[in-house]
């Protein structure tokens, strides 16, 4: 399990250099002058601007560019914007609230995916399992924005269950319902697929001999089949973290969240690539080490899985 | 999937062929195939069960009349989508406008039947690509192993790490879009920036598949038998993987629409000029309070549209996996 660990983590060098300087490479080409507007009234003084191209070597070829950008980033320098605002202190501003959301998208996802799932698949055919088909391909069918702007309508403006946008400080309570829309499509996929493997896994032979020695029917469920049908859940809840955390862009809008999504939007148009890049680099790191973790958890969800 | 062949008994003479070179042993039958004698295949077969699924039936009228109303929209209204009248602004639907009008006065109904086109290319487009590139790659790095599997794997991990919004929204921005940019232009890139970061998915999918096929036993017979690598792919490995990626394919597509609409509504996907659900939808976003019906309509034929591809998607998964039946 050791060295599975260790070429795992090997495998990730070359994924995250070619995912950093992919990023780089289209930050770069990004049309536009970055210092439009950033002297007031008039036009940025060929002295500024020529000390700002040297400072940040703007006039060297990408790939130089790219080599010293990296070697910073190795030391743990992420650099700082044009404007000399420290990248990693704006990470560091706004990870915690985007990971925030993000894990409460995901425990809804499990809990109510999960659930939902789980019910439909033991009652297959039944008036609940229809519900859940329908329900949650009604979910996945509207775009996440429209949810989220009839959301913070009717449960936020109209009904006043819940705050209508989010506080600097960005409170659980603030963060359920734009949680909960950041989880509406995953949800529909997490009940969608638990209710597919289940059902699968409820005719496998080792469920007729659970059975057959006498276990309870809450047991042989509870305990052999859902263990075994999460396999196909965790990976895709693993696989859909990325998505949570880049996606929350539309939610972190409508509902005026300072997050991750909304910075890198922001950074984009305004041609800071050294914020671009960090952060998208913080996120693509998350994501592989979360996506390792899953990997490592096969084997406790399903005795049968070894590492080499 | 079995593959049967119609072997003519030897002695009998094909009367297609007289000449010199003709050899009757082991000879493949020219002409049409017998059809009743044919076993059928599981495409024959997923058909035959599709005909009697009332989901694929519901979701293939609903795609033929979404697909018709992109075709050719003057069929379904009068009234041009670009033709605005100010002081209509924002009035409800009515009997000379159904749904209503919207912030410019354009008439929502025509808008609606206009943006199918766009909605749907970009869809079919971006889906075409996704296709192409993912199983390309997906069956290169199957198919050959070991060095090229790893390289692709790596390649494929790292378009996999980038959340798919915020690449959408770097490529689009790198490459953007105003409102000189010819229609075809900008659908084109939006489907193609679609296509460049949705790949991963299909490529695993063919990947797996592919793994799976290559060490069966008809196989490793084509391949002693000195098939080559390209006939190996094409007779063997493709059909086995055609399934599921007929299934994602329809999938994605439903998905991808919704996509389109809200890259159009972070303002980098289609531009104003173009007519399109995502376009409309975004713009209504801002009226929602006061004048839901802009939102309402676009927003539901959206939705339906996704809804129809999913549907389809899954009645064509149920009747090709024999095992969820």
């Amino acid at each position: 399990m050791g060295r599975y660990v260790a070429r795992r983590l090997l495998q990730m060098i070359p994924v995250v250099i070619g995912t950093t300087f992919l990023i780089f490479a289209l930050v770069w080409a990004l049309p536009g002058d970055p210092f439009a507007g950033k002297c007031g009234d008039r036009p940025c003084p060929p002295d500024y601007v020529a000390a700002m191209t040297n400072k940040f070597s703007l006039d060297e070829p990408l790939p130089l560019q790219y080599l010293a950008y990296l070697g910073r980033l190795v030391q743990g320098d992420f650099g700082a914007t044009f404007s000399g605002q420290s990248v990693a202190d704006a990470l560091v501003r706004v990870f915690p609230t985007t990971v925030k959301l993000a894990l409460l998208a995901i425990a809804i996802e499990v809990i109510i995916g999960i659930a939902a799932g789980v019910v439909a698949a033991l009652r297959r055919g039944s008036f609940t399992d229809t519900l859940v088909l329908v329900s949650t391909l009604v979910v996945i069918s509207i775009p996440i924005f429209v949810i989220g702007y009839a959301l913070q309508f009717l449960l936020g403006i109209n009904l006043g269950l819940f705050p209508v946008t989010v506080s600097p400080a960005a409170r659980l309570y603030e963060l359920v319902m734009p949680a909960f829309v950041l989880a509406s499509t995953s949800l529909a996929y997490v009940a969608r697929l638990m209710r597919a493997n289940l059902a699968e896994n409820l005719r496998a032979d080792y469920v007729r001999t659970a059975t057959a020695k006498g276990l309870s029917q809450r047991r042989v469920v509870g305990v052999h089949t859902v263990r075994a049908a999460l396999i196909p859940v965790v990976t895709f809840i693993g696989a859909d973290l990325g998505a949570l955390l880049g996606g929350s862009i539309v939610v972190e809008g409508i509902f005026n969240i300072d997050g991750v999504g909304g910075l890198i939007f922001d950074s984009v148009r305004r041609y800071e690539g050294a914020m671009v890049t960090g952060a998208v680099t913080v996120l693509v790191l998350i994501f592989l080490l979360v996506n390792l973790l899953v990997d490592l958890l096969y084997a406790v969800l399903d005795p049968r899985i070894r590492y080499d | 999937m079995t593959e049967t062949r119609v072997v003519q008994p030897p002695g009998v003479p094909d009367p297609h062929l007289t000449g010199p070179a003709q050899t009757p042993v082991g000879r493949q039958p020219r002409g049409p195939r017998h059809r009743a004698s044919k076993p059928r295949s599981l495409l024959v077969d997923a058909w035959h069960d599709l005909r009697r699924s009332p989901v694929f039936i519901a979701s293939a009228v609903v795609i033929a009349v979404l697909v018709a109303m992109a075709a050719f929209p003057g069929l379904f209204t009068s009234a041009s989508p670009t033709y605005c009248d100010l002081t209509f602004s924002r009035q409800g639907p009515s009997a000379s406008a159904w749904f209503g009008y919207d912030v410019q006065g354009c008439d929502v109904y025509a808008r609606t039947i206009y943006g199918a086109r766009a909605s749907i290319l970009v869809g079919v487009l971006s889906t075409l690509g996704i296709v192409l590139i993912g199983a390309l790659i997906g069956m290169f790095a199957g198919f050959y192993g070991g060095w090229v599997d790893a390289v692709l794997s790596r390649f494929l991990e790292i378009f996999y790490g980038i959340p798919f919004l915020l690449g959408g929204i770097l490529v689009l921005s790198s490459f953007p879009s105003g409102a000189g940019t010819p229609q075809w232009v900008t659908i084109g890139k939006v489907s193609l920036a679609l296509a460049v970061l949705g790949w991963t998915a299909l490529a695993r999918i063919m990947r797996s598949t592919v793994l799976q096929v290559r060490h069966a036993e008809y196989v490793q017979a084509a391949r002693g038998l000195g098939a080559s690598g390209a006939r190996l792919l094409r007779r063997h490995v493709l059909p086995n993987a055609m399934a599921s990626v007929i299934v994602y394919a329809t999938i994605i597509l439903g998905v991808l629409i919704a996509t389109e609409a809200t890259l159009s509504y972070l303002g980098i996907g289609l531009q104003p000029p173009v007519v399109s659900w995502g376009v409309d939808i975004s713009h209504a976003t801002t009226y929602i309070r006061q004048s839901p019906h802009m939102l309402l309509f676009p927003a539901t034929f959206l939705s339906v549209t996704v809804l129809a591809f999913i549907m389809l998607g899954d009645a064509v998964r149920d009747a090709l996996d024999p095992k969820l039946r």
